[in-house]
């Protein structure tokens, strides 16, 4: 495992220096991990890429001994230990890079990519990587020469540290996001519609990218969070498969409307990407601290769907599954992602299959027939013979408001056979997961990215993954026989424990951080098997 | 054309929504009979209060949203689908107080959809309490010793904002709301008509309006300081009709242009 880390100020290129090493490290055949850690603000501040990087699967960033720090400024130096330094200071190998970026011309703030290639020499990487990983055309071929310049003064300077060989098959990267919105895409998504908000908005950006350049997405950003929501449910309603994005805050904004799409029975995919809260908290960085809220959110009783993705792998299949369950069983399904899956970078299978969404719409103006499964006809406006009424208020069969108490049980029980539904479907699609020692009476329960600690963190023990939140699997036959049970998340309250206590009738031990910062592997294995033992 | 649904009405006898009923039938009607709009492609998007209930009454596409929310809702099912005729109905405590920001945006954007707000300056669902257009000094249950705010003039905001179309109505006058209607729906753009509507129950205002209600004539539809001018007419008499009214790129048009169809 080598563990690769670029420090500076925001705006020296730190993100992009570790984005284009990750893609290097990805060319030669490795597994990486890209976690990006930095301060709400613009420029200014100290931001880090930190790499982990090994020839079998990385789940999570390790943040001891790390083997290479860039240093970008002095700050640097100071904030991270390392076995060897590449940068402008004392420490370690002294490559000028400021002052090579001037040789070729080129502002300061293009010393990261002369570190770039000043690495690859320290890494016995052979130069030629350098032509092909930098993207943009006129900064590609600036950036190239910007590399080359730090491969020769590393190379006419010191010795090479190691010879990192070059694997048989290259790896594809992506952030969470990014993997969210590929599945989206792939699914066959129709309209994209959110308001910025840290760490779900890199989705926005990968969306209206895509809607400029390619087809089919519609990409907007209304004034604000409950004018999106109401707009998805406009866009679903007239049958375009719609998906929104926000975090906490702007969840918390939306879920009156919520409650809207459970009454009026309307699809719709919301990604809530956490960070650390309460409030505004601490918007850059990292939690799973919005279960409770997410799982209870809207008033009154209807049926949603929840689900959290590990990984990008996940993320990426799961978002096309969420896509499809919310228009098979017309309900809201929200997919819970944090910070660090949403904003980290890391190796995925681009070939995942993911099915396109197929909708059927039926003809009439009974959009809320009363069915055996609770799932009515989807029809929709703008067809001759239709008429279709959809309502906030309850209703009766065709959508017109009703009082009578015969007809507010019937569609309220029609409306909550959809859960059972929901419930034989999701059983089909591995709702949990189980990893390691399958066989082992420890077990360890957790969810979304935190799994990738876990896993890393090499503890013998069986790990559950549960993927839906809501409606809970039933994971107990999994606890049957464990002598010891421990529940592994990112919040300070153990929300997931909670809610194991109340769905199984289980009491588990608690493992949590809440400090806003992601489980380091190796922390998190001291601490397991003390809670183990 | 029949486009009664078998759902009761509940209004106040002698209640204002009963006219915007009226005139947005015949409307409809019209446009349907000439040629001008397919009847299933009408939409109608109301929001939470007394007028919200218009959307039972009328046998067409519908979608009964939030408080507040009828615009972005609208927008939603515009941009989705640019071929139907979405028309937002919003009372004014609804569309000027819960709304409001909701509506600067649609202006702003000129999104292809007609807004018709009932404006009875009152709460009229929840019992009586003032609202955004309540003037000052209205008595409610809220404000017993009199609203202490001034009203605001929700037609200038719009006009301001960017709204292309913007008319006034009375439910006195059904046959001219009816026509304010038909324009509304035919113009290319955010369209608003503000109705004035007496609620029987909390504010009557029958002849008050009556007395002091005209029908703009020789108005110059296309300049902006003419509209703003007979916008601020209030007291004394009371100017109805379309104060301005332009052809502009509309949201929907811009929309398709960035996102490649």
């Amino acid at each position: 495992m080598l563990k690769v880390l670029v420090g500076g100020q925001a705006g020296q290129g730190v993100k992009f220096a570790g984005k284009v090493l990750s893609q290097i490290f990805s060319k030669l055949g490795y597994y990486v991990f890209q976690e990006n850690d930095y301060p709400s603000l613009i420029t200014g501040g100290h931001n880090f890429a930190l790499l982990t990087i090994d020839k079998k699967r990385v789940n999570t960033s390790h943040h001891k001994n790390v083997d290479f720090v860039i240093a970008l400024n002095d700050e640097t130096y100071k904030l991270h230990k390392a076995k060897y330094y590449i940068g402008e200071g004392s420490k370690g190998f002294k490559v000028p890079l400021g002052e090579l970026a001037s040789k070729v011309g080129a502002p300061q703030k293009y010393k990261a990519s002369v570190a770039i290639g000043a690495l690859c020499y320290f890494l016995g990487i052979d130069c030629s990587i350098l032509k092909v990983v930098f993207r943009g055309k006129k900064e590609k071929e600036l950036n190239t020469k910007l590399a080359n310049e730090g491969y020769s003064f590393a190379s006419s300077n010191f010795k090479p540290v190691m010879r990192l060989k070059k694997l048989p098959k290259p790896k594809e990267m992506l952030s969470g996001n990014e993997a969210i919105a590929i599945g989206a895409v792939k699914a066959g998504l129709d309209v994209y519609i959110a308001y910025p908000m840290t760490p779900s908005t890199s989705i926005l950006h990968f969306m209206a990218k895509y809607s400029a350049t390619k087809d089919k997405v519609l990409t907007v950003q209304p004034e604000n969070e409950i004018a999106v929501i109401n707009m998805a449910l406009g866009s679903a309603y007239a049958g375009k498969k719609t998906m929104i994005g926000t975090s906490g805050g702007g969840f918390a904004l939306m879920t009156e409307a919520l409650s809207l799409a459970g009454m009026a029975e309307i699809p719709l995919v919301i990604v809530e990407a956490q960070r650390a809260g309460p409030s505004t908290g601490v918007p850059t960085y990292t939690a799973q601290a919005d279960l409770d809220f997410v799982w209870g959110a809207g008033h009154g009783d209807f049926p949603k769907i929840v689900l959290a993705p590990a990984n990008t792998d996940q993320a990426l299949k799961r978002t096309a599954e969420a896509l499809s369950l919310a228009w098979k069983f017309q309900v809201p399904v929200i997919i819970l992602s944090d910070k660090h899956l949403s904003e980290s970078y890391m190796t995925t299978d681009l070939n995942t299959k993911v099915e396109k969404v197929k909708v059927k719409f039926s003809k009439g103006n009974m959009r809320y027939k009363i069915t055996k499964d609770g799932v009515s006809p989807y029809v929709i406006p703008g067809i001759k013979g239709n008429v279709v009424k959809v309502n906030s208020y309850e209703h009766d069969e065709y959508g017109l408001t009703t009082e009578d108490p015969k007809e507010i049980k019937a569609m309220q029980d029609k409306r909550l056979r959809k859960v059972m539904s929901i419930k034989k479907e999701i059983k089909k699609l591995k709702p949990y997961l189980v990893f390691g020692n399958k066989k082992s009476k420890k077990v360890i329960i957790t969810w979304g990215s935190t799994l990738g600690a876990v896993l890393d963190s090499g503890v013998d023990a069986k790990i559950i993954q549960v993927l839906y939140l809501r409606p809970f699997p039933d994971i107990s036959k999994e606890l049957k026989g464990a002598r010891r049970i421990v529940c592994v998340e990112a919040n300070a309250t153990g929300q997931l424990a909670g809610l194991i206590r109340r769905e199984l009738g289980v009491e588990v031990k608690k493992v949590l951080k809440y400090d806003s910062r992601p489980f380091d592997p190796l922390d998190l294995e001291k601490r397991l098997e003390m809670e183990l033992k | 054309m029949n486009l009664e649904t078998k759902a009761k009405i509940t209004w106040c006898p002698g209640c204002g929504n009963f006219g915007i009923l009226n005139s947005l039938k015949m409307a409809v009607g019209d446009l349907v009979k000439e040629g001008k709009a397919r009847v299933e492609d009408f939409v109608l998007v109301a929001g939470i209060g007394c007028h919200g209930k218009i959307v039972d009454y009328v046998n067409l596409n519908s979608f009964v949203s939030l408080h507040g929310r009828a615009v972005p809702t609208a927008t939603g099912i515009k941009l989705a689908n640019p071929k139907l005729k979405v028309i937002a109905f919003a009372g004014d405590g609804d569309a000027y107080d819960e709304g409001i920001s909701h509506l600067i945006h649609a202006a702003k954007r000129n999104t292809d959809i007609t807004l018709i707000v009932h404006d009875n300056s009152v709460f009229a669902l929840t019992t009586g309490q003032f609202t955004a257009t309540s003037p000052k000094g209205f008595k409610s249950k809220s404000s017993p010793k009199g609203s202490i705010e001034k009203p605001l003039d929700p037609l200038r905001v719009l006009l301001s904002a960017g709204a292309t179309f913007v008319a006034r109505g009375y439910v006195g006058r059904g046959d001219h709301l009816k026509t304010l209607i038909k324009e509304a729906v035919k113009h290319k753009g955010f369209s608003v008509v503000d109705v004035l509507q007496p609620c029987v129950a909390f504010n009557n205002t029958y002849s008050y309006y009556s007395q002091r209600v005209y029908e703009l004539k020789n108005h110059n539809e296309q300049s902006v300081d003419e509209a703003y001018k007979k916008l601020s007419e209030w007291n004394g008499r009371i100017p109805i009709g379309i104060f301005y009214r332009k052809e502009q790129k509309t949201f929907e048009e811009e929309l398709f242009k960035v996102n490649k169809p």
